[in-house]
C-alpha cells in the first residue's frame, strides 16, 4: 500500500553499531569497510558484536536495572537521534513509533531448567523461584518505546510494531504519512536489535535461515550474520525545518504470500518517483536465499551499499539502518538521490526513496 | 470536525463465549467468566484464576501456544464481523491488530533433550513450523493471508492498549484515503505458566483464587488485582460513504481517537492523572465533541488499586463533578491484555445500539472515594456517544470514542 507523501525531512540521526556510535563513525563506512565480527562466542555463527557504549551517561541508574541491552541500546540510540536533529525541547510533542521484537531473557535461568528436565509442576516451581520481577519489563516489547518515553521524556503518542524486518518498514511509512498529512508534526521512528542472543538463534536457525561458517559478502552469503545496531530517525515537515539532512520522497511497502514477491517489488519499484542517473541504491537485504534473489532482481542492478555487509541484519533495525545511511549518503554529499529496498527474511517487501534538499 | 468511520461488522470471543451477542447477553446478565485455570498446573501460583477459551488442540501439559491460541481466537472474531458485514476474504484493506509478543514456550523449549542452548540450536534448526510459530509477525501473516487483507499487516503492540492503538491505525489509515476499510482487532493469549508466574510476581495479579467470579473487582474497596484473559475483538471500520454505496447495515461510528505517552513509570501512571486526562480529552477532541457529549465511559477498570484510583481521578477531572456512568467490563471478561481494546469498543458499540450499560459487577464494596457511579447492573440509558479507555503497561495510553448509528 502506498501513501504519496508530502515533503517530510529527516532531520537527526541516531545510530550505534559494532563500529561505534554516531554520523561521523558511519560516514566513514559509505565507501564500503571491513566488517567487525565475532566468530567464536556463537560459532558456527558469526556476529557484528555489540560495542561498548556509554549507556550510563545517557540512562539514569535506576532506568539501567529495569532494562537489559536490547533496550539500553534502543534507548540510546533515540537518545542520539534527538540530539543530532537538536530536538531535547520538543520531546513533550514528538510522536514515538517503534519497531520491536523482543528482550533478553534469562539465559543461565532458561539452561538450569533445561538441564533438570523438570516435570511440569517442578519447571513451574523453577520458575517462580528464579525469575526476576524486573526481567518481564525488561523483555516486553512495546517497553522499548516505553523506556525511550521514561528517559528521554518523549510524551507525544507511543506505537510499536512487531513483524521483523518488515515492521521496520512499515512504522517509518506510517511516521511519514503521519508528518505528511498534518497528523503529527514530530516524529521519532526506528528500532534496535541485539545480536549477541541465544535466544535469537533459536528463533531464526528454526527457520534454517542463518549462515554458518566464515563471514561472506552479500550476495555471496546465503543466510543471515545478525549485527547488533539502532537506528533511530526524526522526521519534521520540510517546509518548518533549516537544514535537513535529507527528504523522504517516498515510501512504499507491502506483504504477500512468498509466491507473489517478485511482482510485489516490481510493483513497489514501479510506483517510486522516478531515479535520476547517479541515483545510489542501499540495499537491507537479510541474506536469505529467496528472499535476497527477488529484491536485488527487481532493482535490476548491483546495490551500492549492503547495509549487512557493514553492520550485520538487525531484523526490525535493518530497513531504518538503510535508511539512516541514505541519508548520512545526502547529507555527505555523496549522492543527491538515494533508493532503499528492503525484502523481509519471510515477508514484506519495502522501499524508499531519499532526496538532497532543494 | 474529522470524519467519522463507520463499523459494519462486530466480532468477538471471550471467556463468556463465541459471538458478539452472546457476550453482549451474558454482560448485560452480569456474568462473570472467570474460573480456575485447567490447561496448565498451577501449583504453587500466587493466581490461579482467569478468563480461558480452552480450545480444541489443548492437551493436558501441553496447550497451544499463545502464538497459536492467539490466531485462532483472531480468526473466529474477524471471521464473525466480516460476514456480518457482508464481506469475505479477500478483503480490500489492511488489517491492523494487537497482538501480544510471543516465543517459543517450555514444553517446546524443553521438547528438544537438550541442556544447553547452543545444543537446543542445533536440534531445533530447520523447523520450519515453529518459526512461523513464533515469530513476531507469524500469527498476525496468517490472519492477513487467511482474509487476503492487504498490504502489510499493521501488528501493534502497545501493551493494554494494542486493541485501541490497532482501532488508531486503522482508523488514520481511512482519513488520509490509503483505504475505504480496514480490520481493526486484537487478540489476546499470553496465558501461559510463565506469563502467569512474571506477572504474579509483578504483584499485578488478583489472588482471590477461591472465588473466582469475584476476583475481578474494579472500583472496589477490596480489589486486588487484575485477572488475566483470553479474548479478541474486531471491527470492521469503512468510510461512511462506501458503506451506504455498497448498502451496508451501519452499526455505529468510530468518532474519534486519542493518545498521549505517560513519561512518569513503566507501570503506574503520573500522579497528576496528566497523561491519562490528555488521552480522553484528545479523543472527544479528535472526535469533534465535547465531554458533555459522552454518555458512557467505558473504563479501563483493570481492578488493581493503582489503576481504578487513577482513571477516577482523571474522569472526574475530566468531566467534573457529573461525570457519566462509568463500568468496566473487565469485571466479567478479565483483562484481555492485547485484545481489551477492541473488545471494548465493540461493547461501548453493543451498549449505544441497545441503549444499554453493561455493568461492573462485584461492587458490593465500592470504594466511596472514587465517586463514580459505576453501574453495579445493567440499565436502559439514553445516550450516543461513549468513551473507551485503554491505559498500557509502559505509560501507552489511548482512547477511543465511539458513537450511536
Amino acid at each position: 500500500m502506498q501513501a504519496a507523501l508530502k515533503p517530510v525531512a529527516i532531520t537527526g540521526l541516531g545510530m550505534a553499531s559494532s563500529h561505534g556510535e554516531g554520523r561521523a563513525v558511519h560516514a566513514a563506512l559509505l565507501g564500503g569497510a571491513a566488517p567487525i565480527l565475532d566468530e567464536a562466542r556463537f560459532a558456527p555463527y558469526p556476529f557484528h558484536p555489540l560495542p561498548p557504549l556509554p549507556f550510563d551517561k545517557a540512562i539514569p541508574r535506576r532506568e539501567m536495572r529495569q532494562m537489559e541491552n536490547w533496550q539500553r541500546l534502543g534507548v540510546y540510540g533515540a537518545g542520539l537521534a534527538i540530539e543530532d536533529g537538536g530536538l531535547r525541547a520538543r520531546v513533550g510533542e514528538m510522536d514515538l513509533i517503534v519497531s520491536a521484537g523482543g528482550g533478553e531473557r534469562d539465559w543461565a535461568l532458561d539452561e538450569q531448567i533445561m538441564a533438570a528436565n523438570p516435570d511440569e509442576a517442578q519447571r513451574h516451581r523453577m520458575l517462580m523461584d528464579g525469575l526476576r520481577p524486573t526481567l518481564f519489563l525488561a523483555q516486553l516489547s512495546n517497553l522499548l518505546a516505553g523506556s525511550i518515553s521514561i528517559v528521554h521524556s518523549v510524551g507525544g503518542s507511543s506505537r510499536t510494531l512487531l513483524g521483523e524486518e518488515i515492521a521496520g518498514a512499515e512504522a517509518v511509512r506510517i511516521a511519514a504519512a503521519r508528518i505528511a498529512t498534518g497528523s503529527s508534526g514530530l516524529s521519532l521512528v526506528g528500532s534496535a536489535f541485539v545480536a549477541e542472543r541465544p535466544e535469537l538463534l533459536l528463533l531464526y536457525a528454526m527457520g534454517g535461515v542463518l549462515h554458518r561458517g566464515a563471514w561472506l559478502p552479500l550476495p555471496a552469503r546465503q543466510g543471515i550474520v545478525f549485527g547488533s545496531a539502532a537506528a533511530f530517525l526524526t522526521l519534521e515537515p520540510a517546509s518548518g525545518t533549516n537544514n535537513p539532512l535529507a527528504i523522504l520522497r517516498h515510501v512504499g511497502t507491502d506483504q504477500g504470500p512468498p509466491a507473489g514477491r517478485p511482482a510485489r517489488l516490481a510493483a513497489l519499484i514501479a510506483a517510486t518517483p522516478p531515479r535520476r542517473a547517479g541515483c545510489m541504491v542501499i540495499s537491507t537485504a537479510s541474506g536469505v536465499r529467496d528472499a535476497t534473489r527477488d529484491e536485488l532482481a527487481a532493482i535490476g542492478a548491483t546495490p551500492d551499499l549492503f547495509t549487512a555487509d557493514l553492520l550485520g541484519h538487525s531484523v526490525e533495525a535493518a530497513f531504518p539502518v538503510g535508511l539512516a545511511f541514505a541519508a548520512l549518503a545526502i547529507a555527505e554529499g555523496r549522492a543527491e538521490q538515494v533508493l532503499v529496498t528492503g525484502t523481509g527474511q519471510w515477508r514484506g517487501e519495502a522501499v524508499a526513496l531519499l532526496e538532497k534538499p532543494a | 470536525m474529522n470524519q467519522r468511520i463507520a463499523v459494519t461488522g462486530i466480532g468477538m470471543v471471550t471467556a463468556l463465549g463465541f459471538g458478539a451477542e452472546a457476550n453482549w447477553a451474558a454482560l448485560a446478565a452480569g456474568k462473570s467468566g472467570i474460573r480456575q485455570i485447567t490447561r496448565f498446573d498451577v501449583t504453587g501460583m500466587r493466581a490461579t484464576i482467569a478468563g480461558c477459551v480452552d480450545l480444541p488442540g489443548d492437551e493436558p501439559g501441553i496447550p497451544l501456544s499463545v502464538s497459536l491460541r492467539a490466531e485462532r481466537l483472531g480468526e473466529a472474531a474477524i471471521a464473525e464481523a466480516l460476514a456480518q458485514a457482508g464481506l469475505a476474504a479477500p478483503f480490500d484493506g489492511p488489517l491492523c491488530i494487537g497482538m501480544p509478543p510471543v516465543e517459543i514456550e517450555w514444553p517446546h523449549r524443553g521438547s528438544f533433550g537438550a541442556s544447553r542452548y547452543p545444543d537446543l540450536i542445533e536440534a531445533a534448526t530447520g523447523n520450519h513450523a515453529l518459526y512461523e510459530e513464533y515469530l513476531f509477525g507469524g500469527a498476525a501473516t496468517h490472519l492477513a493471508e487467511r482474509f487476503g487483507t492487504k498490504g502489510v499487516p499493521q501488528t501493534v503492540t502497545t501493551a493494554c492498549a494494542s486493541g485501541a492503538s490497532a482501532i488508531q491505525l486503522a482508523l488514520e489509515a481511512i482519513r488520509r484515503g490509503e483505504t475505504k476499510m480496514a480490520i481493526a482487532a486484537g487478540s489476546e493469549a499470553s496465558l501461559q505458566p510463565e506469563t502467569l508466574i512474571r506477572f504474579g510476581l509483578l504483584q499485578a495479579l488478583s489472588t482471590r483464587n477461591d472465588a473466582p467470579e469475584a476476583a475481578s473487582r474494579p472500583f472496589s474497596l477490596t480489589r486486588d488485582g487484575f485477572v488475566m484473559a483470553d479474548g479478541a475483538g474486531a471491527l470492521i471500520l469503512e468510510d461512511e460513504h462506501h458503506a451506504r454505496a455498497r448498502g451496508a447495515t451501519i452499526l455505529g461510528y468510530v468518532l474519534g481517537a486519542g493518545e498521549a505517552a505517560d513519561t512518569f513509570h513503566r507501570t503506574r501512571s503520573s500522579p497528576d492523572g496528566a497523561a491519562i486526562i490528555r488521552c480522553m480529552a484528545r479523543a472527544i477532541e479528535d472526535a469533534g465533541l465535547t465531554p458533555a457529549d459522552i454518555g458512557y465511559v467505558n473504563a479501563h477498570g483493570t481492578s488493581t488499586p493503582e489503576n481504578d484510583k487513577m482513571e477516577a481521578m482523571a474522569t472526574r477531572a475530566l468531566f467534573g463533578d457529573a461525570p457519566p456512568p462509568v463500568s468496566s467490563t473487565k469485571s466479567m471478561i478479565g483483562h484481555t491484555l492485547s485484545a481489551a481494546g477492541a473488545i471494548e469498543a465493540a461493547i461501548c458499540l453493543l451498549a449505544l445500539r441497545h441503549q444499554a450499560l453493561p455493568p461492573t459487577i462485584n461492587q458490593d464494596d465500592v470504594d466511596p472515594e472514587l465517586g463514580l457511579d459505576t453501574v453495579p447492573v445493567s440499565r436502559p440509558h439514553f445516550f450516543r456517544a461513549a468513551l473507551s479507555n485503554s491505559f498500557g503497561f509502559g505509560g501507552q495510553n489511548v482512547s477511543v470514542v465511539l458513537g450511536a448509528a
